[in-house]
């Protein structure tokens, strides 16, 4: 199993430092690291113990956004920091957190328009289309398109153009005009996912299935039935094909609802 | 950090072997599923079966259980803190219901609990929503199409992908509260990919037999976890969150009850002490434990804090001694290491294949039947293919998807991770991943009932802490269930435990100590080892050694 003990590449970081070395910048502080790490690994291997900035360390729970910039451009940088590689002469802060305005509501109770929008994040007019949000986006969202879908009660453009977000709050540690933009993009998924997308009614219509005692039967039988039948059950189940339409329906009935349209 | 020459060398035999499998797929041929005899048969190459991997336990309620070293070493650790030091008698917070883990069963708990009148705290490691839910990707399993689906073809898939060693009733509070909270998310206005009549788009996951996986894009579990976040910030009065404070200690008053639990600020390095009338342990995996050093999918902070501090309150484990890997973790590029591949490419119609471009598994086997044929492959066949650091790993060959279901589809359903290769210099829609499997999920955990209760009365657990429900090896799409259904019963059961059944008593860490003297006399060599892990080290040795004084000024070693 030489693959199981090769792993332990990945925990140990100790076998990495034969690796080219570059020089970072860790809040102006000057480190040397494997030039293969990501800023979250070279921040631990510097010897940090990260308790905020870090969390899923899989680009999608947002807790690492970072910042950086190199000595010869005035261009600020943005990243998340299990995400992005470390270069040379890196200058790095992290913005673990930033503070930002959440309205609270009751989302059943909400329209999805333009004036649900303006009443609970009014802050959103004074938005002054200059994009900083967009260029600091880890995520590569255009940040200010939805911005201005939202402005403009496009509910459902402003949700769908949002829905990579991961909502690590650079947009807003950044915009002049102290929106909390990602606070506005949950808002325009969830009114979209609410008010705008049709219900699934199948799914209901499953639950009062369910209700009602429908598979009942079924699944005491399944309780109750010694091992071997149960094998047997199993192995000879009617799998749905995977290229089958949506309206595939299985031979057996027995277990299911016929005639549920 | 695009494909290495040599790399690309080796995915034009891929290539080579491409268009044929692809009107395979078309034409629904699929490689032959194993028999459950070949399943078991192949099982001897999983992790779970090596024998050096394993210990017993020897002490408490599961004395002479075998399960992994790492875990044992835990359970074989005393308290962080002095008992004898904490101030009981003078509380910090005192709350109804205290929710320990700000995931998604966490949050699902505080909910339903709210719902049910109680003022909720919920105390979690990291920040609220940063858990393994953020992370699961490609769905959620649920029956809602009753025309070719039932709770009991989802029943019969979960028994036979646990090995039918699951216990029966969780599984049946399972798949028939799975629509109800379909219905709920819904409402909730999670966006689920869905048709225009509002239907949701369901796929297969391995080891399914009706398509029955919904999904959100592919970022499923965070698009759970925002929204009910989301929800619960809505009620600022009766959810409170304390962020950055892990529980360290249950707990227990003079009558047997389960009554809070002790919190470490991890910033201010204080002990807080919560007195609840019910207690939700929801802290989810312990992935971070590198379990025989595999690299891991799950979040920094799933270090199996719960299971060390309920065992020690009398809590039993089930099933413990099975750990998920899951077969497709990305082992290239090497910053990628051990990220999440969703089990849905294989779903949407990408083959498995091996260095010469030849499939050798069907791709939905259950997990553990995959991992173990990925491991043959790579081992004792020979046909892994080699990468850059050494290791070995099978092709995912994602560019099938396009071929079958049109170009633009991978885009379009697999944002996330097209964006994330693309970073890398690798479009998935024309070069196959490089995969190996990666320590994914805790199968086992804390014993509980259908209604989410312990052995410890006023203790309820729910979601990845737990055990029973998945048997030996869970199906995909089951944990973002396991999480919404047992988070929605846990936060049901602490609510009416906390109004009806909850007695006062005096505040005690008895069971901590007794814990510590047990341990004591069994002689096994603790080595200064303390529980809960809390967070992981991934500190470079070198300067950990000039840290000469970590133990006497604030840091967490």
């Amino acid at each position: 199993m030489s693959n199981t003990t090769s792993t332990k590449q990945s925990v140990k970081q100790k076998e990495k430092v034969t690796d080219k070395k570059v020089p970072i910048f860790i809040m102006g502080k000057k480190y040397e690291v494997p030039a293969s790490l990501t800023i979250q690994k070279a921040l631990e291997y510097a010897g940090y113990q990260l308790i905020r900035g870090c969390g899923c360390r899989g680009g999608i729970c947002g807790a690492c956004g970072t910042v950086y910039r190199f000595p010869d451009s005035y261009r600020i940088e943005v990243g998340l920091a299990c995400q992005t590689v470390v270069e040379p002469n890196m200058y790095i802060t992290q913005i673990p957190f930033f503070p930002a305005n959440k309205a609270t509501y009751d989302i059943e109770k909400l329209e999805p328009t333009g004036s649900t929008m303006a009443a609970l994040y009014p802050e959103i007019f004074k938005c002054v289309g200059c994009g900083t949000c967009t260029r600091s986006c880890p995520m590569d969202i255009d940040v200010m398109d939805y911005m201005s879908k939202a402005i403009r009660g496009d509910i459902a453009g402003a949700a769908k153009l949002s829905f990579d977000c991961v909502m690590c709050g650079l947009c807003s540690a950044r915009c002049p005009a102290e929106e909390a933009q990602y606070n506005v993009g949950i808002l325009a998924r969830r009114l979209y996912g609410r008010h705008i997308a049709p219900r699934a009614k199948h799914a209901q219509k499953a639950v009062e299935y369910i209700n009602k005692g429908k598979f009942d039967k079924g699944l005491k039988e399944l309780k109750k039935m010694d091992m071997e039948s149960l094998k047997k059950v199993y192995n000879e189940r009617e799998s749905e094909p995977q290229m089958a339409e949506e309206d595939w329906i299985p031979k057996s009935k027995k277990y299911i609802i016929e005639n549920n349209k | 950090m695009s494909y290495t020459p040599k790399l690309k060398k080796l995915i034009k035999i891929v290539e080579k072997t491409r268009p044929a499998r692809v009107e395979k797929k078309k034409r629904g041929e699929e490689f032959p599923e194993m028999s459950l005899e070949e399943r078991e048969d192949i099982l001897k190459y999983h992790p779970d079966f090596k024998e050096e991997g394993r210990s017993e336990i020897k002490v408490g309620p599961n004395k002479g259980y075998k399960i992994s070293n790492e875990i044992v070493n835990l359970l074989h650790a005393k308290s962080r803190v002095d008992p004898d030091q904490i101030d009981l008698a003078n509380p910090d917070y005192e709350t109804d219901v205290l929710i320990i883990g700000g995931g998604g069963a966490g949050t699902a708990a505080a909910l339903t609990a709210r719902e049910k009148g109680v003022k909720v705290l919920i105390a979690t490691k990291l920040r609220h929503g940063d858990a393994n839910t953020m992370m699961a990707e490609g769905g959620i399993q649920a029956s809602t199409k009753s025309e070719k689906d039932s709770p009991y073809y989802h029943y019969l898939d979960v028994i036979g992908g646990g090995h039918f060693k699951n216990d029966p009733e969780l599984v049946e509070t399972l798949v028939t509260e799975a629509p109800k909270v379909m219905t709920w998310l819904d409402k909730l206005g999670a966006m689920f990919s869905k048709f225009d009549d509002g239907r949701f788009m369901t796929l297969h996951g391995g080891g399914t037999s009706r398509r029955r996986m919904h999904y959100a894009g592919d970022i499923t579990g965070a698009e759970i976890m925002r929204t009910i976040r989301d929800e619960a910030k809505n009620h600022p009065n009766d959810i409170k969150v304390l962020e950055f404070s892990p529980a360290v200690e249950l707990i227990l008053n003079d009558k047997g009850e389960c009554s809070g639990a002790v919190l470490y600020n991890l910033e201010t390095k204080e002990y807080i002490v919560v007195k609840a009338k019910a207690t939700v342990m929801a802290t989810g995996g312990s992935g971070r434990l590198h379990i025989q050093e595999f690299m891991t999918t799950n979040h920094y902070g799933a270090t199996g804090d719960g299971l060390i501090i309920a065992y020690r309150a009398g809590v039993p484990l089930k099933f413990l001694h099975t750990v998920q890997y899951h077969p497709t973790g990305a082992v290239f590029p090497e910053q990628a290491e051990g990220l999440l591949i969703t089990e849905k490419f294989r779903g949407a119609g990408a083959n498995v294949v091996n260095i010469d471009g030849e499939q050798f598994v069907y791709e939905r086997e259950p997990r553990d039947v995959e991992a173990s044929a990925f491991i043959r492959e790579c081992t004792v066949r020979g046909k892994g293919v080699p990468t850059p650091t050494g290791k070995f790993g099978i092709w995912l060959d994602s560019p099938m998807i396009d071929l079958i279901k049109g170009e633009g589809y991978v885009h379009k359903e697999f944002p996330g991770k097209w964006i994330l290769f693309h970073r890398y210099g690798i479009d998935i829609t024309k070069e196959p991943m490089l995969v190996f499997p990666t320590l994914h999920y805790q199968n086992g955990g804390l014993e509980i009932n259908k209604k989410g209760e312990t052995a410890v009365p006023g203790l309820i657990a729910g979601g990845e802490v737990s055990g029973g429900v998945h048997g030996e090896n869970r199906l995909m799409g089951n944990s973002l269930l396991d999480v919404t259904v047992f988070g929605r019963i846990s936060g049901i059961t602490a609510a009416e435990y906390a109004k009806k059944k909850a007695k006062s008593g005096k505040l005690t860490l008895e069971h901590v100590k007794k814990y510590n003297k047990a341990l004591e006399k069994t002689g096994i060599k603790l080595n200064g080892r303390v529980a809960p892990m809390v967070l992981p080290d991934y500190s470079n040795p070198e300067v950990r050694e000039k840290q000469l004084t970590t133990k006497y000024i604030g840091t967490l070693r």
